[in-house]
């Protein structure tokens, strides 16, 4: 990574190259201090205001997240499917532990994985360079963001070692479960968990509003908006709609801190509370945090199928303004998750009918994709390999959400384990598939070697097979009655089966391949750090600018700040040599 | 193989015109861009949005809270009443506030630096007087009995008030920095622009809060 400071260029290039985001600097006379600072190692990676770096930062630390979470996955399947033996290298889960494994486990995958990697990683890291401008609009407000984020990742993980041991009231944290210590045994576990997600959000609500006045403020000369890469649009809706749900959420986050911590009672029901307030105020952000976090993949899938399909991409606006319709719809769906929940039964039917409305524009998205790689001329490098993968088992997740959206299903399927398949069926796609199709398609932007195709492929393999070997199972299971959030299934008589036992055990079995599956990445990833071959500033042959820049970027990004001439998606043109047409090189 | 061109169909006739509509393919002179709206304002702007839905989260809870305990408890009979008249001249001052700020905005646009700066220091003078009044009327309201755990009224009153009042402080720290340039001479359109948005938003806000907390 050579990302050295270089004032002189700086300058002139932002004025040459993004005259808005020149002109946003009156607006934060502060900002930008960094530009000029030494170039010691802690000014340049750890300290620094250049996005490249925070967007790693985020990046990083979302992988290191994931491990952490990976490993609680491990302790609590183990524990399913070989009920009360030590788990090698955990220990014994009791049920109190079982709990809090599967509380900060889903807490963590979402909201320090999901999040960070989708879109404060990507985002950082590509909005600049994609729009081709050198820094975000507002850089110091953006090292504070990731800054905040560093401070809730310690938080969380401190509320393991406090005295009660971790939450485990589940993600969801309903009341009055989560409200008091008395009722969940933690009662510092609780306050801090919930005060990690709010300094989690506020982080990420700083992020946002750099994300959405640099697309808007800062691009470069001749990129009109329908210029603008499809991922960038993606990770900007996505902030958009993160921007919107947040607030009731952390409205209800404050409100749950108060009755734990100050002794009020606005989730308490015998004293005059109301814990169906908090579900409500959860899920309205917490059905369109499912499009905040699934957009931005879908953004990724985009880039890397139709370069390396050599394709250009499907409808683009009509795929763009169904993303901005789907993201506005996405506020009247939530009440799906409460149908057993004792809501008015003529409001289920309403929320019933706009759940299924809902999966029409994914439906015409995942389409449209199909559209793209038709007729192409497709190569399956390893990052090609996970965008159709994703496609493929993300289609698995929505139509299962099909049947939960149904009212009178999901009465039945209601916190079964065929609930917990679809979500994975979904947010591993999204954060797991997705992502990796974006490291491997952006590694050589990001430290300008290539990846081991070899390795690659190998891990692509474990992560799907091992993938698919623990959730398919887990839609039988449930169909058949196993509840979750329970931690050993031997205590209930019916589900105490050997089918079913052994079918836990297949879910378990998967989940080692899986997580055996990303040695492969680790290694791959540390040694092409240092012994990958050199790549070239555009080794894919790709359209997008920041491909038009060094591999990696210098801090400023450009050595010329680049202009813009066409749309992103100008592959296999006809009547050209050249099968691809960059977005920065005249007629 | 891989330069094999795509036949032109491989991109639907729908999308082909689409395209072309777009001027996806074709090549046309790019004119350079301006901001719409100032990046800084543009910030302040996305901040508000998300801040507007904070508040309909606690308004929202507030009127569930409400519905649910019934005019009996609400507020409780042992409980005092609201300082129903006191708070709404104390509107009247903070709305006021948000006026002189309009009036420095549009001075300064017109050059009139001098009569900005006052505005904005008047602005700033009604919105610290807001704040202390309600303040006091806080202090009063907890002599007789009414806290944050009294009742659930209690709660949500403090709730959404003392919401409020940690942005109206947050914001009237935001004025005063802006007052403060402008005396030195420097102060910026933009810069004007966002507070004035942020302090707009908490002026607009309380009348609502105002309406559904204390007379509704
Ligand atoms: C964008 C991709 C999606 C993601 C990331 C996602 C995620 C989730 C998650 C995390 C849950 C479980 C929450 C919990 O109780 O812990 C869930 C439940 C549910 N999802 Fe999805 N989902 C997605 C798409 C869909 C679609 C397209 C539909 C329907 C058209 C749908 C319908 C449902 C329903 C009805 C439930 C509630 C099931 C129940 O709790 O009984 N989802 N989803
Ligand atoms: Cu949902």
């Amino acid at each position: 990574m050579a990302l050295t400071v270089d004032a002189e260029h700086t300058v002139p290039a932002r004025r040459r190259g993004a005259p808005a985001s020149h002109d946003g600097h009156r607006g934060a006379p502060a900002a930008h201090g960094g530009h000029h600072g030494p170039t010691s190692f802690w000014s340049t990676y750890v300290f620094s205001t250049d996005h490249k770096v925070i967007g790693l930062q985020y990046m990083f630390t979302g992988m290191v997240m994931a491990l952490i979470g990976g490993f609680m996955a491990y302790a609590f399947r183990m524990q399913l499917a070989f009920p009360d033996q030590p788990v090698p290298g955990f220990g014994l889960v009791t049920p109190n532990v079982y709990n809090s494994l599967v509380t900060n486990h889903g807490a963590i995958m979402i909201f320090w994985v999901a999040m960070p990697m989708l879109i404060a990683g990507f985002g950082n890291f590509l909005i600049p360079l994609m729009i081709g401008c050198d820094d975000m609009v507002f850089p110091r407000l953006n090292r504070l963001s990731y800054q905040l984020f560093f401070v809730s990742a310690i938080v969380l993980l401190a509320s393991f070692v406090v005295p009660g041991g971790g939450f485990g009231g589940a993600w969801t944290s309903y009341p009055p479960l989560s409200s008091s210590g008395t009722f969940n045994h933690t009662p510092w576990g609780a306050p801090l968990w919930l005060a990690a997600v709010a300094i989690e959000f506020i982080a990420f609500l700083l992020g946002g509003i750099n994300f959405i006045t640099t697309a808007m403020n800062a691009r470069a000369p001749g990129m009109r908006m329908w210029d603008i890469p499809m991922v960038v649009w993606m990770i900007v809706i996505a902030s958009i709609l993160f921007m919107a749900s947040a607030g009731p959420l952390i409205a209800g986050a404050i409100m749950l801190l108060l009755d734990q911590v100050a002794g009020t009672h606005f989730f308490t029901p015998a004293a005059g509370g109301d814990p169906l307030l908090w579900q409500h105020l959860f899920w309205f952000f917490g059905h369109p945090e499912v499009y905040v976090v699934l957009l931005p993949a879908m953004g990724i899938v985009a880039e890397v199928i139709t370069v390396h399909a050599r394709k250009k991409l499907f409808a683009y606006k009509t795929i763009l303004y169904t993303t901005a319709g789907t993201a506005a719809f996405s506020f009247v769906v939530w009440a799906h998750h409460q149908f057993v929940a004792g809501i008015d039964p003529r409001m289920a039917n309403l929320f019933t009918i706009t759940t299924l409305l809902i999966s029409i524009p994914i439906g015409e998205m995942l389409f449209c994709y199909i559209a793209t790689l038709w007729g192409g001329s497709i190569e399956f490098k390893t990052s090609m390999l996970f965008g159709v993968a994703f496609l493929a088992e993300f289609l698995l997740g929505g139509v299962t959400g099909i049947f939960l959206g149904a009212s009178a299903v999901d009465v039945y399927l209601h916190d079964t384990y065929f609930v917990v398949a679809h979500f994975h069926y979904t947010f591993v796609p999204i954060a797991i598939i997705a992502v990796f199709a974006g490291i491997y398609h952006w590694y050589p932007k990001m430290f300008g070697r290539l990846m081991d195709e070899t390795l690659g492929k190998i891990h692509f393999w474990g992560t799907i097979i091992g993938f698919n070997t623990i959730f398919l199972p887990l839609f039988v299971t449930g169909a058949a009655g196993d509840h979750r959030r329970i931690y050993s299934y031997q205590h209930f008589q019916q589900l105490a089966t050997d089918g079913l036992q052994s079918l836990r055990v297949v879910a378990t079995v998967g989940m080692l391949i899986m997580l055996l599956a990303q040695t492969a990445f680790i290694v791959n990833f540390v040694r092409s750090l240092v012994r990958g071959a050199p790549a070239a500033a555009n080794p894919w042959r790709a359209n997008t600018l920041e491909w038009a820049a060094p591999s990696p970027p210098p801090h400023g990004n450009f050595a010329e700040m680049p202009t813009v001439y066409r749309g992103p998606y100008e592959y296999s043109v006809p009547g050209r040599t050249e099968d691809y047409w960059p977005q920065n090189v005249p007629a | 193989m891989r330069n094999r061109p795509v036949r032109p169909a491989g991109t639907s006739r729908v999308a082909s015109v689409m395209n072309a509509a777009n001027g996806l393919a074709v090549t046309r002179p790019r004119p350079a861009r301006r901001p719409v709206v100032p990046s800084a304002v543009l910030a302040v702007l996305v901040l508000v949005a998300a801040e507007a839905m904070f508040f309909a989260g606690l308004t929202s809870a507030f009127l569930v809270g409400k519905a649910g305990a019934g005019p009996l408890l609400w507020p409780p009979l042992d409980q005092p009443r609201l300082p129903v008249a006191t708070t709404a001249v104390n509107t009247l001052v903070l709305l006021a506030s948000g006026v002189a700020l309009a009036i420095g905005q549009r001075a300064f646009a017109r050059g009139r630096a001098r009569s900005a700066r006052r505005a904005v220091t008047l602005s700033l003078g009604l919105g610290v007087a807001f704040v202390v009044v309600q303040g006091s009327e806080w202090v009063r309201l907890v002599g007789y009995g009414l806290t944050m755990t009294s009742s659930t009224f209690g709660s949500f009153f403090y709730l959404l008030v003392g919401a409020h009042a940690l942005h109206a402080v947050g914001a009237l720290v935001a004025l005063g920095w802006l007052a403060r340039s402008l005396r030195q001479g420097h102060g910026s359109r933009d810069v004007l622009g966002a507070v004035g948005a942020f302090w707009y938003f908490v002026v607009g806000l309380w009348p609502v809060l105002y309406v559904l907390v204390y007379v509704w």
